[in-house]
């Protein structure tokens, strides 16, 4: 099992690879043997990643099942996983087979398009388990062109303007975080993650262009990464390209994008910003946590006004980001412990939250609320499940999307209590924008013509939802399950960050003398 | 044991909820009625065996971060074994009353199978009800705080199709919502303060809290206090208090059960709930029991001016519940934590009652609500009427003044609210509070008399054919009425020595340890009081016809935690409350025989009174009727602004400002990387993949040049 996580990651694109060379033609038994070959691939995946579960001792908080072997220029390959990233392994790859099954009524370039998430799905593993800069970087920057692909060939109307923003946004980030990366290597002379992890980057503080900047070099490089990081999450105020990147994305795309995609910043926050730039982020931190509660209560209200469905669940995931990033810069235990519980927890939430609009826009084509209305008269089962699924959006207590919101309300109070306050509010907030939604989707009585033969989920749709909702019920009931794998290792991250951050206080002390 | 009463009203839910299809619809109603009723025997078997001693059941793990620790457990006391008796069994009765009311029902076509989801729904929230009230720690609370706020909400919005009723649902949730935004805040601030959220933790913490101080928003706080008052924002609205009541009247949209169990004997009672729950750190918060008493006594009037206008039957009703937790928030907030639970209590059978009771009115009108289309119904529906005049008879406080025997002899409401308007006199020395509630037992009585006669006096009014066949309602929606009945009687009389009666019985009935005055800390540190009991009641036996002599020499004491309830040091309320004026006892009496008065006065002897009265008051009447406009000013100051800002942010912020800046921005440098790259027709994916290589390549070629990873 020594290279359990290569195995993992690369058997999506062992499967992209034999659909690319085998399968030819696109009558409809292409397609379906293109859909079972890449249901069958992510199924596999997930079963391989399991394995990474059962080996995986949380108690340990280093790296485990490392590999590594030399590459290409003298560079390294190196792959692992730890308390922060492990379940977002498993989160992806739990998704994947339920993506790739709610893409089974797609009838346009069907094998294309099923390469592309699996592609995708082997980029997205390598984030999550690369241990060397270089590699992290391949696999980050590259995981967008799939998304990007499959917004720009299977999106909807608008999709050129929204690749096009997607675009904008995500390349300033990157070439901001490609030359911290440059001056990180310059700097600490290696690519390897764990050793820049206990490297100390220069803080003494210095001035360009008349700025004094506190925390020096630090800050620097943690700016640079917030960039890219801030974009992906995505904070407010970058957060624009979302809605846009999901009205135009296909359902499988959404979903993907806002279950794992938007995780990269959370992941990056947790694995570069705090343990390698801890002065830079408690210099930088307050700024995080205001942006973040701004989120909160500005994407909130906007989300109050929206017309259309995936546009309303997208300026909810822009909300529910901030309090990921808000308990990630609260930097204690309830914070990040919250923070990760609530981008697993979101991930399985949003995902169905926007299968549950594929759901209704498979049947009627439009996304506009004011379309709907009434839908519990003819589809009884999907008012339920939607109704599940707005309830754990709101974060109510037995869900999943309770523990993290709390979780990270608690960690920030201890921090700072006006943040605190504002991010509260967003319960309020969110309550009215989801109810108001499901009010005039699914309840009333039916009186749109359009909407007389509607038809309930088909048992398909049924089978899609049910792994997720069995995963917010379980997480909600027993968090543990995640907080005890994760436990462990943010103790040590904070433990690191704290002393790294009383170093710096007692050296700038005997500095100052 | 315990187990099972909180969990079989969650496998009844279940069972009915998915299970209809298989079983059958009337088999699934049965299974969640019997469930209930088998939790409602079980929590009587608890209640009366219970010995006061305080016991927790663990049974799972919930959520662990750090020092965060919270279990899924049951905290076994007094108030829990009180709750479980009013939650399981109105509930049970509201079951089984929901057979003959829910049978037919004109908002659902005859296909349609709304009755399994319905008692499902009734279920789930006795689950979640019974997990709030048995919890041992603030985030269990919490679950089934919001949990009950999720039942609601089905159920207020029960009836899907009505546009009202799915805006009523809302607007209770979102309310709530509210509450819970300052009931979440007291949590984390416990938890920042005492590093726990479990209640004995916070308890044994409570005395210290009243010594530090705590940093919120812009200054320094007593934290005892700000804590208590975060988490009575919660209370507030929960339990519908003045400012956050404005959920409650609408919530009457439900189907009449519902509010009867909901909204009027269990889910709005929580507040009381937990504020006698956490007793040991209301006691060190003198300035929010302060604010408590205020805001009580103030809900206690507004109610019930509101509710002398109303016409809807259930909506007088509504604010009828929303003035009686007023009291219940009176009495908790002056530390009489016994007499809150007591009103809570007789309340929930009498409350219920009549709730049942309209329902069974509407029933037989055929969901006519408006009282102006009733009269002279007692003698179409005799047995309704009964039981409606024995509600109301127990909601106005009627009974015998200064007969003592052992006990006050009345209905419940006259005992229990008597006790609450003599504790407000005493604890606030004749202040605000006591006149605000003696004023709105008045009203109480003219209101709920009003309701009497105009429903069952008088000349039929309203449709004639409605009338004809007004019909007396089937067996299974009038048991449970002669059931709530019996309480609505007795349950006062019986009540009062452990709630309100000598102060070592009460101490001994909520467990906590009590010493004789003088020597506070004599029987403090006795865990089992009986044998003190014992000796203390002797004396005290012999002089029980002189009610106010022995309880004098006996004060509540014991460790924050130490029992059920906690009385600080210097809370002599339910002392006091015994010694007030003969004058004093008796106006509650005085004030419900002139209601009673004025009632006939203006429904039976000159029913062309009040029209005339409201013409001539008209200003008034509509301020009244419009429930002192508060609905329209909420809808101006949050409900619209909230929109407009959204409105104003999406359109001005987001799209304008930041869609406009980097696009105007981007516009000047995206032409600019293309033609560097060459590729200015390409398209923008190209442009990207080029960027990363040519970003990978630049990164590798330094790595590699200066010596490779390592």
């Amino acid at each position: 099992m020594g290279n359990i996580l290569s195995l993992t990651t690369f058997i999506p694109l062992l499967g992209a690879v034999i659909l690319a060379l085998f399968l030819r033609g696109d009558d409809a038994a292409a397609q379906r043997n293109a859909k079972w070959v890449a249901l069958v691939t992510t199924l596999v995946t997930f079963l391989t990643s399991l394995f990474i579960l059962a080996n995986f001792d949380a108690a340990n908080t280093g790296f485990q099942m490392v590999e590594t072997r030399p590459w290409l220029l003298g560079l390294q390959y190196k792959m692992g996983v730890d308390g922060i990233s492990v379940l977002f392994v498993m989160l992806t790859t739990f998704l994947m087979p339920l993506v790739i099954g709610s893409c089974w009524d797609v009838k346009v370039r069907v094998k294309e398009y099923m390469i592309a998430f699996l592609i995708l799905e082997t980029l997205m593993l390598g984030v999550f388990m690369a241990l060397d800069l270089v590699l992290f970087y391949l696999f980050f920057e590259a995981g967008l062109i799939p998304m990007f692909l499959i917004i720009g060939i299977w999106g909807g109307k608008n999709r050129i303007y929204a690749s096009f923003k997607f675009f904008l946004y995500t390349f300033l980030g990157s070439v901001l975080m490609l030359v911290a990366m440059v001056a990180m290597f310059a700097d600490a002379g290696t690519t390897d993650i764990p050793t820049l992890m206990t490297h100390t980057f220069a803080t003494e503080p210095f001035s360009v262009l008349g700025i004094h900047i506190a925390g020096g070099m630090q800050t620097l490089l943690w700016l640079a990464f917030f960039a890219s990081f801030a974009v992906k999450m995505p904070m407010w105020p970058v957060h624009t390209w979302l809605p846009d990147a999901h009205v135009q994305a296909p359902t499988g795309g959404s979903v993907v994008l806002a279950a794992i995609l938007l995780k990269m910043g959370g992941y990056g926050f947790l694995r570069f910003s705090l343990p390698m730039f801890p002065v830079g982020s408690d210099v930088m931190g307050p700024l995080v946590l205001w942006l973040s509660a701004i989120a909160i209560v500005y994407t909130s209200l906007v989300a109050l006004v929206q017309e259309d469905m995936k546009k309303l669940i997208a300026y909810s995931s822009v909300a529910h980001m901030g309090f990921v990033t808000m308990g990630i810069f609260a930097v204690n235990q309830q914070g990040i412990d919250g923070a990760i519980f609530q981008m697993i927890s979101h991930g399985f939430i949003s995902g169905a939250l926007f299968l549950c609009v594929g759901v209704i826009y498979d049947r009627m084509h439009t996304r506009e609320i004011a379309a709907y209305g009434g839908l519990v008269n003819r589809m009884p089962a999907y008012a339920m499940i939607f109704m599940f699924f707005t309830m754990a959006n709101v974060g109510l207590p037995g869900t999943s999307g309770f523990v993290g919101e709390f979780l990270t309300l608690i960690g920030i109070f201890q921090v700072n209590t006006w943040v605190a306050a504002v991010a509260t509010s967003g319960v309020i907030l969110s309550a009215a924008y989801a109810l108001w939604l499901y009010r005039r989707v699914v309840m009333g009585d039916l009186i749109k013509e359009s909407l007389r033969s509607i038809t309930d989920m088909t048992r398909r749709e049924r089978a899609i939802f049910v792994p997720l909702v069995a995963m917010t019920l379980l997480l909600g009931v027993y968090p543990a399950l995640v907080l005890d794998l994760i436990g462990p290792s943010v103790t040590a991250l904070v433990g690191n960050y704290d002393t790294a951050l009383a170093s710096f206080a007692a050296a700038s002390q005997f500095a100052a003398h | 044991m315990e187990t099972i009463i909180l969990f079989a009203p969650l496998v009844g839910a279940i069972l009915c909820g998915f299970g209809w299809k298989l079983i059958g619809e009337k088999a699934a109603q049965w299974t969640a009625t019997g469930l209930l009723f088998l939790a409602a025997i079980l929590s009587w078997i608890v209640f009366l065996s219970f010995d006061g001693v305080t016991e927790n059941i663990q049974i799972m793990r919930w959520i662990e971060s750090g020092t965060l620790s919270t279990d899924w457990a049951i905290r076994m006391d007094r108030l829990t074994a009180i709750m479980l008796i009013v939650i399981t069994t109105v509930s049970a009765l509201v079951h089984l009353y929901s057979f003959g009311y829910m049978a037919h029902d004109d908002n659902f076509k005859e296909t349609e199978s709304y009755r399994p989801r319905f008692f499902a729904y009734l279920s789930f929230f006795t689950f979640t009800m019974l997990m709030l009230v048995t919890s041992d720690n603030l985030v269990q609370m919490f679950f089934g705080w919001e949990g009950v706020g999720v039942a609601s909400y089905l159920l207020i919005g029960f009836y899907y199709r009505k546009p009202s009723a799915n805006a009523a649902a809302i607007k209770a949730f979102v309310v709530n919502r509210v509450g819970d935004f300052g009931f979440a805040l007291g949590i984390f601030g416990i938890y920042m303060m005492t590093d726990s959220i479990r209640f004995d933790d916070i308890f044994a913490a409570a005395p210290g809290l009243a010594e530090q101080s705590i940093t919120f928003l812009w200054t320094d706080w007593n934290a005892a206090n700000l804590l208590a008052f975060l988490l009575f924002v919660g209370a507030m609205g929960k339990s519908a208090q003045l400012l956050l009541h404005t959920w409650l009247p609408d919530a009457m949209e439900g189907p009449t059960p519902v509010s009867a169990l909901i909204h009027a004997a269990t889910m709005v009672t929580a507040g009381v709930f937990l504020v006698c729950r956490m007793s040991p750190l209301m006691e060190y918060a003198p300035e929010t029991k302060m604010f408590i008493v205020f805001l009580g006594a103030s809900t206690a009037f507004f109610a019930a001016t509101v509710g002398l206008v109303q016409t809807d039957i259930k909506r007088v009703i509504a604010y009828s519940t929303c003035s009686q937790l007023g009291y219940m928030f009176v009495a908790a907030g002056l530390g009489v934590y016994s007499v809150a639970m007591f009103h809570l209590l007789t309340h929930a059978f009498f409350k219920a009652m009549l709730f049942l009771g309209a329902g069974s009115v509407i029933h037989a009108m055929h969901h006519e609500q408006d009282m102006r289309n009733y009269g002279g119904l007692r003698h179409k529906i005799p047995k309704t009427f009964m039981m409606m005049m024995i509600g109301t008879l127990a909601i106005t406080g009627v009974g015998i003044p200064f007969l003592y025997i052992g006990f006050p002899v009345g209905f419940a409401g006259f005992v229990s609210k008597d006790a609450i308007i003599e504790s407000a006199y005493a604890g606030t020395a004749g202040g605000y509070a006591f006149w605000m509630l003696l004023i709105a037992a008045f009203m109480t009585s003219f209101y709920s008399w009003r309701l009497m006669f105009m429903t069952f006096y008088g000349t039929a009014r309203g449709d004639a054919h409605t009338h004809d066949h007004a019909h007396e309602s089937p067996l299974s929606m009038m048991v449970p009425l002669y059931v709530l009945a019996v309480g609505a009687v007795f349950s006062g009389m019986l009540g009062y020595g452990v709630f309100f009666g000598h102060t070592d019985k009460v101490g001994k009935f909520f467990g906590v340890p009590y010493a004789e005055a003088g020597e506070p800390s004599a029987a403090a540190d006795h865990e089992a009081t009986t044998t003190h009991g014992a000796e203390a009641a002797a004396p005290a036996a012999e002089d029980k016809h002189a009610s106010a002599q022995a309880e004098h020499h006996y004060v509540l004491t014991g460790a924050p935690g130490v029992g059920a309830i906690h009385a600080g040091p210097g809370n002599t309320v339910l002392n006091d409350a015994h010694e007030v004026h003969w004058l004093v006892k008796l106006s509650p009496f005085l004030a419900m025989l002139s209601g009673l008065g004025l009632a006939y006065q203006m429904y039976i002897r000159r029913p062309d009174l009040p029209a005339k009265l409201a013409a001539q008051q008209a200003p008034l009447y509509n301020f009244l009727l419009n429930k002192w406009y508060f609905d329209e000013l909420y809808n101006v100051i949050f409900v619209r602004p909230a929109f407009a800002i959204g409105r104003f942010l999406w359109k001005q912020g987001d799209t304008k400002t930041i869609d406009g800046g980097i696009d105007g921005l981007t516009m000047g440098i995206i032409p600019f990387f293309t033609r560097l790259a060459g590729r200015a027709q390409s398209g923008y994916l190209f442009t990207y993949a080029f960027a990363m290589v040519l970003g990978i390549t630049v990164l590798l070629t330094w790595v590699s040049l200066t010596g490779g990873a390592n």
